[in-house]
């Protein structure tokens, strides 16, 4: 009886308690990205190129205050090598206090702030934002396909309608994903807004998911690490438990009356 | 200890004897951990070690996260990315604690419902049971106050409705809100004390968790059966019990390793799952998000708050008899603790004198539904406050009383229990065939 209703109540827990964020009404797309499920990695050549949408595109108006530039020659990261990193912080002017005046960044410091007051900060977008959690709420599937935050960014760039709308003064834009439909911010790419080094295709969907593929590396830069730690953690767990079953198993084999192999 | 007849520590060397006569402690120990517990215990009472292991790794890594994190409202949340970015570990530190939260709810969780069934409330254990649930009550406030640590939407909007309850009581509520607040909203103040309390609390837990262990240590562990270790002698008593250690430990320990893999999967793979995404959002007192939603753990009691609407009859009497002073807001943080208070009332409402669920065949079924009650209430808690999921809360939060104020006291009355076995060795022996002729490796 009991044992029937733990596992049932383990079932049930499973569907019961995730993700219960009413993220998104809007409809969100499937990508495949390189760093969903368990042994997911990030390609360092797409965060490179997210990096040179966020810089040509983003940037103008939304900031990665969270995000020190140094870490884009992290290894779990995008990888660049120092030169080109010290470079690219000279691209940003920041404000320094002790100078009491503008200077170009260096690598120690952070990305800029959002320049535009209502442009949210992109820093953590990738985690808070969500992807369709249901069906009932239960969370079934995020539990499969991921929370989905990388999915509801690419789903945003690449669902404008081009229909659009004035309201109070303010042009709003017709976006599938958007919940609500209509979004403030206007179409930021349209395919071809960007020229890769690499030669990789620059159409409106490969563009989307480089950038939402950047935008999880700043939310979760340390992600690859992380699958690693969890990785040797549940394969010495397991490891363990096998020991400890086998140990327990003979421990109690002169209790229980069966023999001790 | 338990009065359970059994062998104590003896000091020999000369060492031994000086120290057990100036302090006893190795005795203690001893005696603590060479405990006469029931053979026949099953698979749902590893959750005692599994919850002990959660308060030490709470502590443990809350303590590494201190260190880093600044509780200021302007400096919270990038503390905490901080942590996530720059700290060596830093995101495992926090998302095992973050995680670890998850875990000891499931736990404890396990833990009541456990003890809910195979009845270990009942006398003589009730003052373990009473201390357990001063425990859990401990245990929702300290995960409350260490959700709004982070400064996200949640943690905000989350404080606002919570302490805004405390806004309900008649007469002193407002009074009571703005000194619990420190302030007239959610801010500094708030920020500040939540994390002092968050940093405290978890210390009286375990000072509570030495009294919980030690009530039960002397009662003897409650078993399957529900039926007491025979005491009249230490011969009947080994037959019926095993020592702690190894035992237990051993067993205990597999268990904890089994969890402990799927929790690593869980932090390693998926560590935002239970989480909610706009608490990835810095928390803004202008923006209010679209569905304030608790943390899973306190789903079910936050449907019962939301569940007593103004539109339920017994809301309305009771605001009639009350003139008004008890409403519809009111009433909902009545029944919230209410529904927590029932439960710890459970000793004296369940009027059954077998302990065992196991022997009581009407009770399987409507702890059965209990079960699933609870995690219908889990679900409603994350819908949104509208039909037909109003409705359906209402529903589920009259069975959540009514299985403790009306079914537990009748079926005692009403039920004819099965047969128990007259000890737990010949529970054993029945589980065991062979075990009879086979002893203990000593």
């Amino acid at each position: 009886m009991f044992r029937t209703l733990t596992l049932s109540a383990v079932a049930a827990f499973g569907f019961a308690t995730a993700g219960l964020a009413a993220g998104a009404e809007g409809h969100i797309e499937d990508f495949d990205f390189s760093f969903e499920g368990p042994f997911g990695t990030y390609d360092q050549n797409q965060l490179q190129r997210g990096l040179q949408v966020y810089t040509e595109v983003c940037a103008a108006c939304h900031g990665l205050k969270f995000v020190p530039i140094r870490s884009l020659a992290e290894e779990g990261g995008p990888n660049m090598p120092e030169d080109q990193v010290r470079a690219y912080a000279e691209n940003f002017e920041v404000f320094d206090p002790e100078l009491d005046d503008f200077r170009p960044a260096k690598t120690s410091d952070h990305f800029p702030e959002s320049g535009l007051e209502n442009a949210p900060d992109l820093s953590l977008m990738a985690k808070a934002r969500a992807g369709f959690h249901g069906p009932y709420g239960l969370g079934i599937n995020q539990f499969f396909k991921g929370i989905g935050g990388p999915e509801y960014i690419a789903s945003l760039l690449t669902g404008y309608t081009g229909e659009e709308k004035e309201q109070a003064g303010v042009t709003f834009y017709e976006n599938t994903a958007f919940p609500g439909g209509w979004i403030s911010m206007a179409p930021p790419i349209y395919g071809e807004d960007v020229e890769y080094a690499d030669g990789h295709e620059n159409d409106l969907h490969h563009i989307a998911e480089d950038v939402s593929a950047f935008l999880m590396w700043t939310a979760e830069p340390k992600m690859m690490a992380r699958k690693q730690a969890g990785f040797v953690g549940v394969l010495f767990l397991t490891l363990l438990s096998v020991l400890l079953y086998l140990t327990n198993k003979r421990i109690w084999a002169p209790v229980k009356g069966k023999k001790t192999s | 200890m338990a009065g359970i007849p059994h062998d104590h520590y003896e000091p020999k060397s000369n060492g031994e004897k000086w120290l057990a006569s100036r302090l006893p402690i190795v005795g203690l120990l001893y005696d603590t951990l060479m405990i006469p517990t029931p053979k026949n215990l099953n698979w749902m009472w590893i959750w005692g070690i599994v919850l002990t292991f959660c308060l030490v790794l709470q502590i443990v890594t809350g303590i590494v996260l201190v260190m880093h994190y600044t509780p200021h409202v302007d400096m919270a949340f990038s503390s905490v990315e901080h942590i996530m970015r720059n700290v060596n570990g830093g995101y495992m530190l926090r998302y095992m604690h973050q995680n670890g939260a998850s875990l000891f709810f499931i736990a404890v969780y396990a833990h009541i419902f456990r003890g809910l069934y195979y009845g270990s409330y009942k006398a003589p254990r009730e003052i373990t049971w009473i201390i357990g649930m001063l425990i859990y009550l401990m245990m929702m406030g300290t995960a409350f106050m260490g959700y709004v640590l982070p400064w996200g939407q949640m943690s905000f909007w989350g404080a606002t409705v919570i302490t805004g309850l405390f806004g309900a009581i008649p007469f002193v509520g407002e009074a009571l809100q703005t000194w619990l607040l420190g302030g007239p909203a959610v801010d500094n103040a708030t920020l500040n004390r939540f994390f002092s309390l968050h940093y405290l609390l978890p210390f009286v837990i375990a000072g509570l968790v030495i009294v919980h262990i030690w009530a039960f240590h002397t009662t003897g562990n409650n078993n399957p059966t529900g039926v007491e270790v025979r005491r009249t002698s230490k011969e009947e008593a080994e037959k019926d019990t095993l020592p702690f250690w190894p035992y237990f430990v051993i067993k205990d320990l597999f268990a904890l390793a089994v969890i402990l893999a799927v929790f690593f999967a869980i932090v390693g793979f998926m560590p935002n799952y239970l989480g909610h995404p706009d608490n990835y959002i810095e928390a803004n007192p202008l923006a209010t998000p679209a569905h304030i939603v608790p943390e899973w753990y306190f789903l079910p009691f936050y449907a019962i708050l939301r569940a007593f609407t103004g539109e339920v009859w017994v809301v309305q009497i009771a605001s009639f008899f009350t003139g008004g002073i008890i409403d519809a807001k009111f009433f909902g943080v009545l029944a919230m603790f209410g529904a927590i208070a029932v439960m710890a009332l459970a000793p004296w409402l369940d009027t059954s004198s077998v302990r065992s669920g196991r022997y009581r065949p009407m009770f399987k079924w409507w702890f059965a539904l209990l079960v699933i009650d609870f995690f219908a209430l889990m679900w409603l808690g994350a819908m949104p406050a509208e039909e037909p999921y109003a409705t359906f809360s209402l529903i589920a939060s009259a069975y959540w009383f009514a299985y403790f104020l009306v079914i537990l006291p009748l079926l005692g009355v009403m039920e004819k229990p099965l047969a128990r076995p007259d000890t737990i060795e010949e529970d054993f022996a029945a589980h065991y065939p062979k075990s009879s002729d086979a002893t203990p490796a000593e």
